[in-house]
């Protein structure tokens, strides 16, 4: 079967196709958050005093901070007592070899198009995968450790690598940044942590894969990846939820810090469940990410294929810190039925000649809310700062909205900014054109829509381009009557 | 071929055409000539199967079939092309990725296997000298950017691709230079064979010099008022298009 086909397949067949729920056992706490559920998790990982004192602070900075209100998004209350804050696979104690993993564990992933079996990979993908509150395996490690790379999941960095934790933990997106980083940095229980020795280039791609299996728990994961001096690294992550009526609430941290000469490839395909046709169900994505380009001529991208979540509320961003430093934003969101998502990048450019250059396409169906949200700072001593922003929507049907909120804040007169925005509907005209070519509707929105989206999918590594151009089309199914 | 029948089709509740009979038979070329909002393009959109427009009444019969019964994708795959009188842009669509689609797509529904990609370069190739089209188009997206005559050019190399049985050129001189129009009516001629026909819709008699009707039907009002050989659009090139409202 060519590619074309199954997309083809794939567009006729599924809805969310990754809504199944696995029978696998899990070790819960009770649900609710005060300061002894913090206690249990950090006792639970056997976390050092700092941590747990890191943990703590967040936790009380988070006591006295307030919901933000100010993204276009209708947010349900949400009960933070009402949710489990650590859920783990029973007998979960990690394994150094996968015969002791559960199968039905392996088998979910496996499901999932994510065999942890070294040799059934994709060859040049390293895989840490994460189930609900915990890392299950983290693929290539001794291949990767060769080169001194560090790839394994937070809990065993904190255990491992604590000097590096140490230093750069928070240093990026502080446990005061916002209300959602507050919480995450309370509760979080796992996540990804990646280290680059200076000169190394990354021989293969890494990734974290999330999944979240248990019902009412929340997922909280921190990724700290570190990039020294002259190294490179791309790097993917990917997520997924089951099907359920109830909304689920994700808060994730991911911070960046890339030293001179460096460079970092950030991709994202979010696909958490979006919520069934009537808005019931689906997961709350409220997600802080940021990349600090320390380093002179440091250099960051991010790639985002934006598909899944009853609500998005994420803006990848970057601080160009290093002279000649530069940032990459690429984002394709899709909202459909009653998802909404409030989304965009801030380029905050502070070293001298630093560039950033932002790329959005939003597109909404169904009776959907998108919305692009942008701040674009130049500061005082940022002289020959560069940034280009350009700003699309796409509007299928009527019912839905896309919105665009860019703020710019200009202080050296040197900086050179230019602004692109556009907003267009798929033209029925359009649709007839491939029609009267032997296309069908659906296959030509698909085209239509992947095509518009090109220039953002080609960003992505070529093993997911594919993988997101199936997606953009599952996600839009039956947006058109 | 095309047996057409009492045709009637109206947009927003206004009937444009009143009644068309026409008889188009393998191997033939008609015109079809008349004033502005007498219907010419109203009727292509609705062999072609546009939902803009509502069938009131009529038959339409393609090869034996009854095309108003089927979608849009089922009349091209039948072997019915229209050449669009203003061909749309598919921004970041490959003309390669979006031919290879409709071609396969066709296949599909005659129930062959998708073409090769060595066999897809070859036929793509050989078509793009049958229609002299640059190389530089067939690289870039779907219309994206092409000036009126290479849009038109490219319709005629999609008609080649897809080896139709009835082409419906829909005012395909309009907006041509004198060059592009020569190259546009030698693509359709070469592409010209004893088992396939084409509708011409045209306002000027000019282009009628390169693609040479067997028939030439004038459109008035919702209706053919006149059929003849083709001096017919000679003559209406004379008398001008007021002879006819003057008739009716």
């Amino acid at each position: 079967m060519s590619d074309q086909d199954k997309i083809l397949k794939d567009v006729t067949q599924s809805d969310y196709k990754y809504g199944f729920v696995s029978n696998i056992e899990s070790e819960t706490i009770p649900k609710g958050l005060n300061e002894d559920v913090i206690r249990l998790i950090s006792q639970k990982k056997n976390e050092p005093e700092w941590m747990l004192e890191f943990r703590l602070t967040a936790y009380s900075r988070w006591l006295e901070m307030e919901m933000p209100k100010w993204a276009h998004l209708k947010i349900p209350e949400i009960n933070y007592q009402d949710i489990i804050y650590y859920a783990v696979p029973k007998q979960m104690a990690k394994k150094e070899s996968l015969d002791e993993v559960d199968p039905e564990l392996l088998d979910t992933f496996n499901k999932l198009g994510i065999p942890l079996e070294e040799q059934k990979m994709l060859t040049g993908v390293a895989v840490d995968a994460v189930m609900d509150s915990v890392s299950v395996k983290t693929t290539f490690r001794e291949t990767l450790a060769e080169k001194g790379i560090i790839f394994c999941s937070f809990s065993e960095a904190v255990q491992e690598h604590p000097d590096l934790i140490k230093q750069y933990m928070g240093s990026v997106v502080s446990s005061a940044d916002n209300y959602f980083a507050a919480l995450n940095s309370a509760v979080f229980s796992d996540g990804s942590f990646c280290y680059i020795p200076k000169g190394v280039r990354c021989p293969m791609e890494l990734s974290t894969y999330f999944r979240i299996n248990a019902a009412n728990t929340g997922q909280f994961e921190r990724t700290l990846i570190i990039a020294d001096e002259e190294s490179y690294v791309s790097y993917l992550e990917g997520c997924t939820a089951p099907q359920r009526d109830e909304n689920q609430l994700h808060a994730a941290i991911v911070e960046i810090v890339i030293m001179d000469n460096a460079e970092v490839k950030y991709s994202t395909v979010q696909n958490w469940y979006p919520g069934d046709k009537n808005g019931k169900g689906g997961i709350y994505n409220f997600v802080t990410k940021r990349g600090l380009c320390k380093g002179v001529n440091s250099k960051l991208r991010w790639s985002q294929v934006e598909t899944g979540s009853a609500i998005t509320w994420k803006y990848p961003s970057t601080i160009l810190l290093g002279n000649d430093s530069s940032s990459e934003f690429y984002s394709v969101a899709v909202t459909n039925n009653y998802q909404q998502a409030d989304t965009g990048t801030k380029m905050i450019h502070i070293g001298k000649n630093t560039k950033s250059t932002i790329i959005s396409k939003g597109i909404s169906a169904g009776k959907s809310q998108n919305s692009y949200r942008g701040l674009v700072k130049i500061s005082k001593n940022a002289s020959g700062a560069r940034n280009f922003s350009q700003c699309d929507s796409l509007l299928l049907g009527d019912k839905c909205g896309a919105h665009t909120f860019p703020y710019v804040e200009c202080e050296n007169n040197s900086a050179i900014l230019e602004h692109e925005a556009t907003t267009s509907k798929i033209g029925e005209d359009q649709i007839f054109y491939c029609n009267q070519r032997g296309i069908s509707t659906e296959d030509a929105i698909g085209m239509i829509v992947n095509g518009y989206a090109k220039e953002v999918l080609n960003t992505l590594p070529m093993e997911f381009a594919v993988e997101a151009q199936k997606l953009l089309q599952i996600s839009l199914e039956g947006s058109v009557g | 071929m095309l047996s057409i029948k009492n045709l009637k089709a109206e947009i927003d509740g206004k009937e444009i055409l009143k009644g068309i009979n026409l008889e188009v038979k393998p191997g033939e070329v008609h015109a079809i000539m008349g004033p502005n909002g007498s219907g010419k393009s109203t009727l292509s959109s609705v062999l072609a199967g546009n939902d803009r427009f509502t069938v009131t009444d009529g038959e339409v019969l393609f090869n034996g079939k009854n095309l108003l019964e089927m979608p849009a994708e089922d009349r091209s795959r039948e072997g019915l092309f229209l050449s669009f009188q203003y061909p749309v842009e598919i921004p970041g669509v490959s003309m390669v990725n979006f031919m290879k689609t409709a071609v396969n797509e066709k296949r599909k529904y005659l129930g062959q296997g998708p073409m090769s990609a060595g066999d897809f370069l070859k036929m793509l190739r050989d078509k793009k000298k049958v229609v002299e089209i640059d190389d530089r188009l067939t690289s870039r997206s779907v219309n994206e950017g092409f000036s009126g005559g290479e849009k038109k050019k490219n319709e005629i190399f999609q008609m080649a691709m897809l080896e139709p049985k009835l082409s419906i050129l829909d005012e395909t001189d309009s907006g041509l230079d004198i060059d592009a129009l020569r190259i546009v009516a030698n693509g359709v001629n070469k592409l010209k064979t004893e088992n396939t026909s084409s509708i011409v819709i045209t306002h000027y008699q000019r282009l009628l010099d390169y693609i040479v009707p067997d028939v030439v039907h004038i459109l008035y009002k919702g209706r053919i008022v006149k059929t003849g050989p083709k001096e017919l659009a000679l003559e209406l090139e004379e008398k001008g298009y007021d002879w006819i409202k003057e008739i009716n």
